[in-house]
């Protein structure tokens, strides 16, 4: 296999973007991709999206993206693993040009979430159809169960997971391209409304629209197209059993120590080389999960990182420096796509006031449903 | 919910037909045609007992639309005496009180309509498992028991 | 000789009082008590219907019998409250005891008396030969117009009989069935709450036909109203069945196991049915049982039952019908009420 780069990165703003239609969103985030690396043409496209069809009656998004991005003709096609479509997006454009069939790919990823569907339902058909969401089973209500029972396990607690979220506005206040740019306090957390419990809506991502875009090439291809490349050194996916009730361990996301293992085996590093990490917190509680099943915190101690600050801008090991799904936003199939742009900025020392010092290793972790599918990637620095 | 989808479901949701597989022996519910755990294709086909106890539970706020009337309301993994778990919400009483380790009986319930005119959506439910009293609540140990051993 | 196998009852859980009622409505709550000789009525939830009621009861039914479900030959749920106007609740019954599908199945209806008129059927299936088993149920989860009368008592809740031929619970000495033309209570396609005529719901209606019926039945049999241990009538309210049965000659003593009405409301045609549930769930061997129901419409079927000894042995194996009624129950205001019984105008 060929040594992948990426060679820019693109992304709209995250949030309820009205003016906005789903090709609109998809547009902008490839063309700054594109127009950053002087680029015209593309040798193929993957688009990540998780549910076009059910939030605005649109499928066959391959075609339809390329036709509208003015690459009509190219070889285009959506990718969907939940609200892992977008790092799965990612995984493929990387075999593709790893493999020797393409020189130039884009790696993109859409959702538009506000044109007026029951978001609620839509995001319940990434879980069980038959068992879960026939009896009435919230996305919210199974990270819940998820929460419940890490809770029972290792004694985590709400302010533990108020924290997560705490910590992780304090980085989307820094970050121009967030839903919500601003900090919160423990307290609000604890107040807000229950969603489903022990969650309450600020222990929850938002319902975003966005995009975000990433052009790879071999990397003896990169100097073409800029200074700075960032290699894809590591990618990975696993998967679990879809219905929580058929999980190993309810409080532990198996498909992610899987994905992570083969990852850092294919990057050759363990998780004390990685220097900033974006992980999929879509609730606060995932987080904590996330980074306990990649080796990042010990079992059972994920629940204390944000709180101690090490998992905060400074401290040990940054995890979620763009503000993560619950600040920056969680347009679902455009997430995956967005975690490399932040660790792109990263590694080519372009994050801004968001920057971690000489990072050289970057790992995203981009999850489906509950845990049924995970991506991962590791990135390095050049 | 298209008909014929439901009326596929209907063994597994009005009867409780689960498959036990013939190699590992482990318990899979809905029936499964290869076994999750070992991969054999050797499944007997077994109905749970209608009684189990609260492994993890939640109460949604923020319900689906066919809930809304319903919020908020218990959901949680019930394990039966067989092992296999199912996804149910727990009825007839305050959300709050269910916690994991409760014992439940499950009824046959009502679960959604599909709007004002669609069909109607039947499965099951867990309820606390309230004291029979007497020679029934003695009769639901002894079925218990012989369950768990089976 | 055939009689009843198997039987159960199921009344949910929640409960609404007569005074919560009359509040809402600005009426004297000790006026209305005394008046209907109500206290309270079960309110059904979302996920309660005259199906999932007739399952309950049917579960208990056939575990009391200890007969196979595959056995039943016949399964009749009798309700002016079936969740489809077209399409039976018996199959979704049938499928969920697991009957069938060799099963003759039909849904009944005859205001309040539906049940007993699955039972009847039942019962002369039986007798006949042509099944081995048949389930007969009366349940609803009917409305009453608000601020009207009948709000205080329409509740939900039924029971279920097995009937078979050998070895019964219960024998059924005789039935019989008392049927006029009669409009004293109805509710035409498409109407949310029934109608009724005021005071002509009593005397030419409710007292001719409940009279009437057990009047010939005790003459067919010979039987004097001392003979019995236990009566058992349909229950619009507290107060009528007292005052027919003791215009018949019945004693208080005789309806008071029966009398399930003050605390559980009229359940319909699961009215009587649950009365007698009751009724078994105490009754010593050979005692006598008589059964009056009324429908509107209007009519009455009537049955004498002799309980027997396999009674006692049997009828622990499932919920008696006092342990639902003074059992783990909830309380709910006018408003959840109003929202359980969708008297709340929602959009689609």
């Amino acid at each position: 296999m060929r040594e992948v780069a990426i060679v820019a990165a693109g992304m709209t703003r995250f949030g309820e973007l009205w003016d906005a239609s789903l090709r609109d969103l998809f547009v902008e985030a490839a063309q700054q991709a594109l127009t950053t690396a002087g680029v015209d043409r593309l040798d193929a496209m993957y688009v990540g999206n998780m549910s076009a069809g059910q939030f605005v009656g649109q499928e066959h998004l391959g075609p339809l993206m390329a036709d509208h991005l003015g690459m009509g003709g190219v070889p285009a096609v959506r990718v969907e693993s939940a609200c892992a479509s977008g790092g799965v997006a990612l995984r493929t454009a990387f075999m593709e040009v790893a493999c020797g069939g393409s020189d130039l790919v884009l790696a993109a990823g859409v959702e538009k979430m506000t044109d007026g569907a029951d978001v609620t339902e839509v995001l319940a058909t990434a879980s069980d159809q038959e068992t879960e969401v026939y009896q009435g089973a919230t996305f919210p209500g199974l990270y819940a169960l998820i929460a419940r029972a890490h809770m029972a396990a290792h004694g985590t607690t709400e302010e533990d997971l108020a924290w997560v979220s705490v910590k992780n506005h304090g980085h989307g206040v820094l970050n121009e391209n967030a839903q919500f740019p601003r900090e919160l306090t423990v307290d609000q957390v604890l107040s807000s409304a229950l969603v489903s419990e022990p969650l309450r809506l600020l222990n929850c991502s938002p319902v975003s629209d966005g995009a975000a875009a990433v052009l790879l090439c071999p990397l003896d291809q990169a100097s073409q197209y800029t200074d700075r490349p960032v290699v894809i050194r590591g990618t990975a996916m696993a998967t679990d059993s879809m219905a929580l009730t058929d999980r190993r361990d309810m409080a532990f996301l198996d498909a992610v120590a899987a994905a992570g293992a083969r990852a850092y085996q294919m990057a050759g590093i363990g998780p004390e080389q990685v220097d900033v990490a974006e992980v999929h917190d879509c609730f606060s509680i995932a987080e904590i999960c996330c980074i306990e099943a990649l080796g990042l915190a010990p079992l059972g101690e994920g629940r204390h990182c944000a709180r101690t600050g090490e998992t905060a801008l400074g401290g040990r090991l940054p995890v979620n420096t763009s503000g993560g799904l619950k600040s920056k936003g969680h347009p679902v199939g455009a997430t995956g796509v967005a975690q490399a742009v932040e660790l792109f900025e990263q590694l080519t020392g372009g994050a801004g006031e968001r920057q971690v010092a000489d990072a050289e290793f970057g790992l995203a972790q981009n999850m489906g449903g509950t845990g049924a599918s995970s991506v991962v990637h590791i990135l390095q620095a050049t | 919910m298209p008909s014929p989808r439901y009326w596929r479901e209907i063994p597994s949701r009005y009867r409780l037909e689960a498959t036990r597989c013939g190699d590992c022996g482990r318990v899979s519910y809905p029936p499964r045609r290869i076994c999750f755990a070992c991969r054999s294709t050797a499944a007997e086909t077994i109905e749970l007992s209608h009684e189990g106890r609260v492994v993890a539970s939640t109460v949604v706020h923020v319900p689906p639309d066919a809930f809304l009337m319903e919020a908020p309301y218990a959901l949680a993994i019930v394990e039966t005496p067989e092992g296999a778990r199912m996804m149910v919400q727990v009825a007839d009483c305050d959300p709050a009180s269910v916690e994991a380790g409760m014992s439940v009986a499950l009824e046959f319930r009502l679960i959604r309509k599909e709007g004002k005119g669609g069909i109607l959506c039947y499965g099951h439910k867990a309820v606390p498992a309230y004291p029979l009293g007497g020679e029934a609540e003695a009769a639901r140990r002894a079925r218990e028991e012989e369950v768990a051993h089976a | 000789m055939a009689g009843i196998a198997g039987y159960g009852a199921f009344i949910p859980r929640r409960r609404i009082t007569t005074e919560e009622i009359a509040r809402q409505w600005g009426k004297d709550p000790g006026t209305i008590q005394r008046g209907l000789l109500l206290k309270e009525k079960s309110v059904p939830g979302f996920d309660e219907d005259t199906i999932t009621i007739s399952v309950a009861a049917g579960r208990s039914a056939l575990a009391r019998a200890g007969v196979s479900p595959s056995k039943v030959g016949a399964l009749y749920i009798g309700s002016e409250s079936h969740p489809y106007a077209v399409k039976p609740s018996g199959t979704v019954v049938a499928e969920a005891l697991g009957i069938g599908p060799e099963v003759h199945v039909a849904d009944f209806e005859f205001a309040c008396k539906a049940g007993t008129e699955a039972m009847f059927v039942a019962l002369a299936l039986v007798e006949s030969g042509r099944v081995d088993y048949a389930l007969a149920v009366g349940a609803d989860t009917s409305q009453g117009a608000p601020d009207d009368a009948l709000e205080f008592s329409a509740s939900a809740g039924g029971a279920a009989f097995l009937f078979g031929r050998d070895d019964p619970l219960a024998e059924v000495v005789e039935t019989i069935s008392f049927t006029t033309d009669t409009p004293d209570f109805w509710r035409r396609e498409g109407e949310f709450y029934p109608r009724h005529g005021g005071r002509f719901t009593g005397e030419p209606a409710y007292f001719k036909h409940v009279s009437a019926a057990t009047s010939r039945i005790l003459e067919k049999t010979g039987l004097k109203p001392a003979d019995f241990r236990f009566v058992v009538f349909h229950m619009p309210n507290g107060k009528f069945p007292l005052s027919v049965g003791k215009s018949l000659g019945f004693t208080r003593e005789q309806m008071d196991t029966g009398w399930v009405v003050p605390t559980m409301g009229n359940t319909y045609s699961g009215s009587s049915p649950t009365g007698l549930a009751a009724v078994l769930d105490v009754a010593d061997e050979d005692e006598l049982i008589l059964i009056t129901s009324f429908g509107s419409g209007a009519g009455s079927d009537s049955f004498v039952l002799r309980a027997t000894g396999l009674l006692r042995q049997r009828r622990g194996l499932a919920p008696s019908v006092r342990s639902m009624l003074d059992g783990p129950r909830r309380y709910v205001s006018y408003g959840e009420y109003a929202k359980y019984r969708e008297k709340i105008i929602v959009n689609e």
